[in-house]
């Protein structure tokens, strides 16, 4: 299937790039997770990876050339595979940008506080939501107090050195000290990612067990600069579209065969069952970021995107990779019902070691969101629907979803979270699987 | 020696030139060098006053001009192990103990090749090598650092003494009490020697004293001698330092001299010479009647030991000195920035400049 | 290494430094033929005679300047004052000639001269006898300070002070001169002036005390450390100037934040100059201000409740690292 190569996104800043070189070229072959072209951004020069394996069908920006985020750059696929579809959605992007520019702008806006908009994008309640600790990276700076200097930001001498090494904007750290003083403790929170308040409550929470995984030098200086680029937390995502028929098959069957019992299996408790397995299968992606380690986890505890009334809250389905799918069906609607009625425990929706959130009964067919930490990734799930799908020469309609894996650049990287996203398509698509 | 005048003023009148035929049995050349240094003294000062009103001399400037026997009298009996202190009105003793002109005229302009390399100025004059232990500026300090040499002459078991001159007012500091009483406690060979030139600066001395001499204060200290002697004859200011000094030495006593003298020039620079406390008659009378130079060329003269073309000689070749120390002076350069951080201590220290912010 | 109370350890070092160089001799109040109001000079007149060990009038100014004198003449004076409140008396032989007069002669003169004895509080004696005059001298260019806080330190500063060949203001304290410690036989045992020591190791909170204060210090660290896990460093100067403040910026660089303790009052303190030099060299390492545990702005009562409440006690250096730590 042929996949796109974009100019991405790499942080909230960033409107558009410039193709600086193609590192393969039209005809080459090229595996998923391969670099296959440099692009320079404002800050830095990074290296776009392929989503998919094929050989690169084409380049449809030369070197040289500056073009808004999101735009097609290339497309990988099979040698032989009609591309022509994936070519006019360039054609279409190309004539929108030249009507405007600002829809590169408003794609940074799921990582805008959540409060904003319902239906929000699962992320910013988690450090509110947790403790009553101070609120983490994505709250305002502190209010004035009337003497007019509500924008100013007060932060330690040492705080503001900190934040200026680690290319932590200020202004989206929460100061703890006194009258909202930005301290130490603080940037070093936001550093292991998620504020204070989060970070306070990795160390207390649920204890998963965990294997500590040193850092490289590599990856010390990639979680050092990636941290430059969209705040504490260094996102990327990895979108994917997936066929449902037969995994759509499978939970009918499934149904028919609890009828009676008061169990019904939803798409969503399939999806958490097959992200549990496929995560154990890339333990590199049941991780967090922890400062000077990463920590890979042993359990997949998934949380769950919910949306109540005044925001969302994620609650956590643990040790989701020991337990069939009637139980998870059984656990996620009660956990869900609990949420609604604010009757969660703090135990019960902190913690998760991967977060699924879905905004596909919202009718939303793609979309981003933010990570919630600890955690090192989120699956954001958009809308099954039924699209003409080329398949062995014919075109048939399909029911299609895409998903989008955000990963924290500092723990995950691209190949690794590619692996896994091919892995959970593949389970998808072949729901057998499952019971191997 | 002094009687009131007819405001009711004490002042200083004039006394028989001395009695002794004899010049201290001292030779002509030791003669001559006295007379030289008064008037070396005289006018190297005069000078000063000079460069003073020319600005080229800052600060306070104490001048000693009238009071030359004293410091002449004293310190040209001292041998090369004997220390010399004494307070603000430092130049003469300076001079007298051996200081060369250029390097006090350098340092009272401030100047690189001054005594202490233009950082201590008129009233703190040093000549280390020579025994001289300044120029100290603060009333009364400098008698407990006098008995301290004193203390380590005894100490050392030398036969060296110590002269200390003070202006009249120290009688009336603690310290002075201080520092007899542990002179005359620990017998430390020390000579007291006041110039008493009837004024703290514009206080007549009766007016702050209360005693009728002022060496009557040695009365208080067991073993201590305290006697008044003629200020403005250098001979009697001599002759009563070379006893003190034999009476340290052998006797192991210290002594008080009060030396009555007189001082022309106001009490420093920025002083009027006269006003409220002495009148300018009062003033003109003592530099006709009693000026220590003229006594001394007069006593000289009267004993055959000079004549006119004597005096006109000294008088030549120290205006040649005094001359040059100004050249020197002014071509001296100016301490270098540096030198605001050196001889603050001895031996290593960490750079003071450090806790400047803005040097 | 034998263990030895702070007086005893000073006395070690005066008769040790008597019997290696002759030009020392000491002089004060009742230090000869009493022994010394505080026994610090026991037994030195019946080793070294009059001349060496010499009991003074009272006469501060008088016998402070004659040291100064001793010291232009190349002797080695110690001069101990009966308490440091009395060196009023003498402060312009220390302030004004001792501290001066090199600079004024333009280096022809040294001074090798140390002033000693008791500084700061001792138990009820009010406010004229209960001062702390470290920020006095540590004031002036050309003197020396030092206040040692233990047995062990007090030896080796005071023979380093009477080695010096500069003023040295040597500050005791009433109320350690009977505490015990270590302190090294060897009589080549010195501890350089202007080298600041870590008396305890830790990373949070930095503490500097000296004196007295440092003791206070270590027991406030005691109780952090059981109590609050906080782990304080604390740092003692030993010699206020010159300061080695290298040794507490590096800690204050690590930590993050400085609690400055002192007896004296606060205002012009020893502290304020502490926090001067790291708010110029360690800003970006601050994640706090630099607070100071101080005696208060006010004379030493006499009464013990008053004077108890004076001091920079361990309660309230726990209070103040505490707060510093944002842990209130």
């Amino acid at each position: 299937m042929a996949s796109r190569i974009l100019m991405s996104k790499l942080s909230p800043t960033m409107e558009e790039g410039r193709v600086l070189q193609w590192l393969k070229q039209e005809g080459d072959a090229v595996e998923m997770g391969d670099a296959v072209v440099e692009i320079e951004t404002d800050k830095a020069n990074m290296e776009v990876e392929a989503m998919g394996s094929g050989v690169l069908r084409v380049i449809l920006v030369p070197e040289g050339d500056t073009v808004p985020t999101g735009t097609m750059l290339g497309v990988v696929g099979e040698a032989d595979e009609d591309i022509a579809a994936v070519l006019a959605e360039a054609e279409t992007e190309a004539t929108a940008s030249d009507n405007g520019s600002s829809a590169s702008a408003e794609a940074a806006a799921p990582a805008a506080p959540a409060a904003e908009s319902p239906p929000a994008p699962p992320t910013a309640t988690v450090a509110d939501a947790a403790s009553g600790s101070p609120a983490p990276l994505s709250s305002a700076p502190p209010t004035g107090d009337g003497d007019g200097d509500g924008d100013r930001v007060k932060a330690s001498p040492l705080a503001r050195r900190m934040a200026s090494e680690e290319g932590i904007e200020l202004a989206r750290v929460s100061g703890s000290g006194p009258g909202g003083r930005i301290v130490k403790r603080d940037i070093e929170a936001a550093l292991r990612g998620g504020g204070a308040a989060a970070a306070t409550v990795l160390e207390v929470g649920p204890e998963v067990p965990y294997e500590r995984v040193e850092l490289s030098q590599v990856r010390k200086a990639i979680a050092r600069n990636l941290v430059k680029s969209l705040g504490p937390i260094p996102h990327f995502f990895l979108t994917s579209e997936i066929d449902m028929a037969r995994v759509l098959e499978l939970r009918k069957e499934l149904n028919e065969s609890l009828k009676g019992s008061g169990i019904k299996i939803g798409v969503n408790d399939i999806l958490i069952k097959v992200a549990a397995q496929a995560l154990l299968a890339h333990p590199h992606v049941n991780v967090s970021f922890a400062g000077d380690h990463i920590r890979m986890y042993k359990r997949v505890d998934v949380g769950i995107a919910v949306a109540i009334p005044d925001g969302l809250i994620t609650p956590v389905l643990r040790a989701a990779d020991s337990k069939g799918l009637q139980r998870i069906a059984e656990d996620t609607r009660d956990l869900i019902a609990r949420a609604r009625e604010k009757k969660l425990l703090p135990d019960e929706y902190y913690g998760a070691t991967f977060t699924i959130t879905n905004l596909g009964p919202y009718g939303i067919d793609e979309f981003t969101a933010v990570i919630n930490p600890p955690a090192a990734t989120i699956l954001a799930v958009g809308a099954t629907r039924e699209k003409p799908v080329a398949l062995g020469g014919s075109v048939e309609i399909r029911p299609r979803m895409r998903v989008t894996l955000g990963c924290d650049h500092r723990a995950v990287d691209g190949a690794t979270g590619a692996e896994f996203v091919a892995t959970f398509k593949d389970m998808l698509e072949n729901p057998l699987r499952l019971v191997l | 020696m002094s009687r009131r005048n007819e405001r009711g003023k004490r002042v200083l009148v004039a006394t028989k030139a001395t009695e002794s035929d004899e010049l201290l049995g001292l030779d002509r050349d030791r003669l001559v060098e006295m007379l030289r240094w008064m008037i070396l003294a005289r006018r190297f000062e005069e000078k000063a006053a000079e460069m003073y009103q020319m600005g080229e001399i800052g600060g306070f400037c104490h001048l000693y001009i009238g009071q030359e026997a004293v410091a002449a009298g004293a310190i040209t009996p001292l041998g090369d192990d004997d220390y010399v202190i004494t307070a603000y009105r430092d130049h003469a003793q300076a001079l007298i103990r051996g200081l060369d002109a250029n390097a006090l005229m350098a340092e009272l302009f401030g100047r690189v090749g001054g005594s202490s390399g233009g950082k201590g100025g008129s009233m703190h004059i040093f000549n280390a090598a020579r025994h001289f232990m300044g120029g100290h500026a603060i009333v009364g300090s400098h008698l407990p650092i006098a008995i301290g040499l004193g203390y380590a002459i005894r100490y050392r078991d030398s036969d060296a003494v110590c002269v200390c001159f003070m202006g009249d007012s120290v009688v009336n500091i603690g310290a002075f009490n201080e520092s007899l009483n542990m002179a005359a406690l620990w017998d430390l060979p020390v000579i007291f020697l006041i110039e008493n030139n009837l004024f703290g600066m514009g206080t007549a001395v009766h007016r702050a004293a209360a005693v009728e001499k002022l060496a009557d204060r040695a009365c208080a200290y067991a073993g201590m001698e305290g006697w008044t002697v003629d200020g403005m004859d250098v001979l009697a200011v001599r002759k009563s330092v070379e006893r003190a000094i034999e009476r340290a030495r052998l006797e192991r006593k210290p002594t008080l001299i009060e030396a009555v003298t007189y001082r022309y020039m106001g009490h420093s620079m920025s002083d009027p010479s006269h006003g409220v406390y002495r009148t300018k008659e009062d003033v003109l009378e003592h530099r006709k009647k009693v000026d220590p130079i003229d006594h001394f060329v007069d006593t000289l003269k009267k004993h055959a030991v000079i004549d006119g073309s004597d005096v006109t000689q000294i008088e030549e070749s120290v205006m040649a000195i005094v001359a040059e120390s100004v050249e020197f002076a002014k071509n001296s350069p100016e301490p270098d920035p540096e030198a605001l951080y050196t001889d603050i201590y001895y031996g290593d220290y960490p750079d003071p400049k450090r806790r400047d912010p803005w040097r | 290494m034998a263990v030895i109370a702070y007086r005893e350890a000073l006395n070690q070092a005066l008769r040790e430094e008597m019997r290696r160089d002759p030009d020392i001799f000491l002089m004060g109040e009742e230090i000869a033929e009493y022994d010394g109001a505080y026994k610090v000079t026991k037994g030195l007149l019946e080793e070294f005679g009059e001349m060496r060990v010499r009991d003074a009038p009272i006469a501060e100014m008088g016998f402070a300047g004659l040291g100064v004198g001793a010291a232009m003449a190349g002797l080695r004076p110690v001069i101990e004052f009966m308490t440091w409140n009395f060196a009023l008396l003498a402060i312009d032989e220390i302030v004004n000639t001792a501290a001066k007069l090199r600079y004024m002669s333009g280096g022809q003169l040294k001074l090798p001269i140390t002033f000693r004895g008791p500084n700061a509080g001792a138990i009820q004696l009010a406010a004229s006898h209960s001062q702390s005059f470290e920020s006095w001298y540590a004031y002036v260019p050309g003197l020396k300070v030092v206040a040692p806080s233990t047995p062990r330190d007090a030896k080796g500063l005071l023979k380093s002070a009477i080695r010096d060949d500069n003023p040295v203001v040597f500050l005791e304290n009433e109320v350690i001169y009977g505490l015990k410690g270590e302190v090294p036989d060897d009589e080549d045992f010195t501890i350089p002036l202007g080298q600041s020591e870590v008396k305890r190791s830790g990373d949070d909170v930095t503490v500097v005390a000296h004196a007295r204060s440092v003791h206070w210090a270590m027991e406030a660290a005691e109780i952090l450390a059981e109590k609050h896990d906080i782990s304080v460093e604390v740092v003692d100067p030993r010699t206020i100037r010159p300061l080695d403040i290298d040794t507490i910026l590096d800690s204050v660089r690590k930590t993050n934040r400085c609690v400055i303790v002192e007896e004296g009052h606060p205002f012009c303190g020893i502290g304020a100059q502490v926090v001067d030099d790291i708010q110029r060299e360690a800003f970006d390492y601050l994640d706090a201000p630099v607070i100071r545990v101080t005696g208060p702005d006010a004379p030493t009562p006499y009464a013990r409740n008053l004077e108890q409440l004076s001091l920079p006690q361990a309660e309230f250096i726990v209070q103040a690292v505490q707060h510093v730590s944002y842990l209130e």
